[in-house]
């Protein structure tokens, strides 16, 4: 199984973390058009290889940390404990 | 330019008195479909050899006599998700749009091993969606309801109308989940997946289609906002017309033209145990359990379940699978507990917010999308062709599609069918 270092409670089981996937920036509430606030909702790189992505210990401390991980080797590389 | 069998020669018709007299003589059957060298230009290029690709080509060979087309896969055909699907066909969705969709591709399939002469082994055994609290009673109403306006065959049962389809099932109360009732639709069933793929292929290589296998599309050029050229790991092809039907790769394909997607990709995972005697004669699905089943006609029975809980592009099966699986399946079940599991798998699915495909034009002209087929576009494969090869016919996406357009996520126009389609595939 996959596992994931969290960054405060150290390395566990894949199983134990929900992914929330990648953080594009969020759009100006006052000014951004249709186009900005689907490309902010739906639209995403889903890139093939290393990318950062947003998760959450859901079955441990309950916080969320950013992950570098392979989408194809299935593999978590490195953690960062700042969510932005 | 040699073609080893000329496409475009008339294939050899399956029929009882063949199977008997090829038995007499042991003589081989001919080819299905060739192998020929891919030209230099086309003018279309499916990009994807899954059923989704195959199925527009044949279309567009068949209903518009465009028949100057390759389907290029990176791998055999079949390879991606068309060759790893439970088959289960059905058209019992929740938004009206997705029923009368899938009821017209459910009405194709019923007559496609006689068009396609090939028997696909389509068995329309019923399929059933059990609920287990009341939301989930309430979706199955729901689905009723809108099912039998749009004239599809599916009601809501009862525990003991479930019992009697499928006596091998719990209904007692004193489970964690009991079963309240179910949305039954005698029309579902399944098929056999690789049959309707090489169904597919067969029929469209007999009318001047290319099939090129195990080359791989690396790029797609783009001139003053239109398709100039595809470029493959083999050599470039000229065409102005490209179509992108690669399911699970197809975020990869689209960023190709530039053209992003609102699309994840996720593996969805299967398994299969030893066969027995037949005794399910059903699909069962519970959404609550993440769970479905059915047996094949070789007595095998066939799990599936939701998607993996995060995306990936990794086809690798894993343990939690298998151990997630047999724990519902035992608790729907109890009387499986001694059942082998033979093998499992994976396969890629291309989801959308929505869990409806995106079908269409793009903002760059002459490339075309098919995608977003998520764990349930088998069932999906006979209409989405038809409907793509009349949009990039005429330029038109046909009427029976206009809801699934790329543009409806910046119009907020989404087509959300989860409740239909998040387990039941
Ligand atoms: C385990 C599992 C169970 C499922 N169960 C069901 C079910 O019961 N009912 C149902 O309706 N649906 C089901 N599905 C979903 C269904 O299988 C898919 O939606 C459907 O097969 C998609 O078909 P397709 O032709 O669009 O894509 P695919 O069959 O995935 O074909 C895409 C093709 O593109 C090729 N390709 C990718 N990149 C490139 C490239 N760069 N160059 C050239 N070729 C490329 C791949 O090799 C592949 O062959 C299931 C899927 C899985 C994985
Ligand atoms: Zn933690």
């Amino acid at each position: 199984m996959m596992q994931i270092n969290c960054p405060w409670c150290g390395l566990r089981n894949a199983t134990e973390f929900k992914q929330h996937g990648e953080k594009p920036p969020r759009p100006d509430v006052a000014n951004a058009t249709r186009e900005q606030w689907a490309d902010y909702l739906y639209f995403r790189n889903n890139t093939w290889g290393v990318v950062k992505e947003q998760w959450f210990h859901s079955s441990g401390c309950r916080q969320f940390f950013m992950l570098h991980r392979d989408t194809f080797a299935n593999k978590a590389i490195r953690s960062e404990g700042d969510v932005r | 330019m040699v073609n080893n069998i000329n496409p475009g020669k008339k294939r050899s018709r399956y029929s009882a008195f063949q199977l008997f007299s090829k038995g007499l003589t042991q003589e081989d059957w001919p080819e299905i479909w060739s192998e020929p060298d891919m030209k230099d230009s086309y003018e279309v290029v499916i990009i994807g050899g899954g059923l989704h690709g195959l199925a527009t080509a044949y279309y567009l060979a068949k209903n518009h006599g465009i028949t100057d087309i390759a389907v290029i896969d990176k791998n055999y055909i079949g390879a991606g998700g068309s060759g790893r699907n439970t088959s289960i066909l059905r058209s019992n969705y929740l938004t009206p749009e997705g029923v009368k969709f899938y009821d017209r591709s459910l009405k194709l399939y019923e007559q496609l091993s006689s068009e396609l002469n090939f028997n696909l082994m389509f068995s329309q055994m019923g399929h059933m969606s059990l609920a287990h609290d009341d939301g989930g009673m309430r979706t199955m109403q729901w689905r009723a309801q809108v099912n039998q306006v749009q004239g599809v065959d599916s009601k809501v049962i009862s525990p003991d109308e479930i019992k009697e389809l499928v006596p091998y099932i719990d209904i007692s109360k004193n489970t964690r989940y009991p079963v309240l009732g179910a949305l039954y639709h005698p029309p579902g069933g399944t098929i056999r997946h690789d049959a309707v793929v090489w169904g597919y292929a067969r029929a469209a290589h007999e009318m001047g289609v290319h099939i090129i296998q195990h080359t791989e599309v690396t790029g797609i050029d783009v001139e003053n906002g239109r398709v100039t050229r595809v470029r493959t790991d083999k050599g470039n092809i000229a065409t102005g017309t490209a179509v992108n039907c690669t399911a699970g790769w197809a975020s990869l394909i689209s960023d190709m033209a530039g053209v992003k997607m609102p699309v994840t990709t996720s593996p969805l995972q299967a398994a299969v145990t030893e066969p027995v005697k037949p005794f399910l004669g059903t699909v069962v699905v519970s959404g609550t359990l993440h769970v479905y089943v059915s047996q094949t006609d070789r007595g095998e029975l066939v799990f599936g379940a939701s998607v993996d809980p995060f995306t990936s592009y990794s086809m690798r099966g894993t343990l939690e699978f298998v151990e997630g699986l047999a724990t519902n399946v035992l608790s729907l079940m109890p009387s499986l507990s001694k059942m082998r599991l033979l093998r499992q798998w994976a396969g890629l699915c291309d989801m959308t917010p929505d869990y409806s495909p995106i079908m269409g034009e793009t903002e760059v002209e002459g490339f075309y999308v098919d995608v977003g087929w998520g764990t349930y576009g088998f069932k999906a494969g006979p209409v989405a062709g038809e409907a793509m090869a009349e949009t990039i016919a005429t330029g038109k996406r046909p009427e029976i599609i206009q809801g699934f357009g790329l543009d409806r996520f910046s119009s907020g126009q989404l087509v959300g069918e989860k409740g239909a389609a998040a387990v039941g595939h």
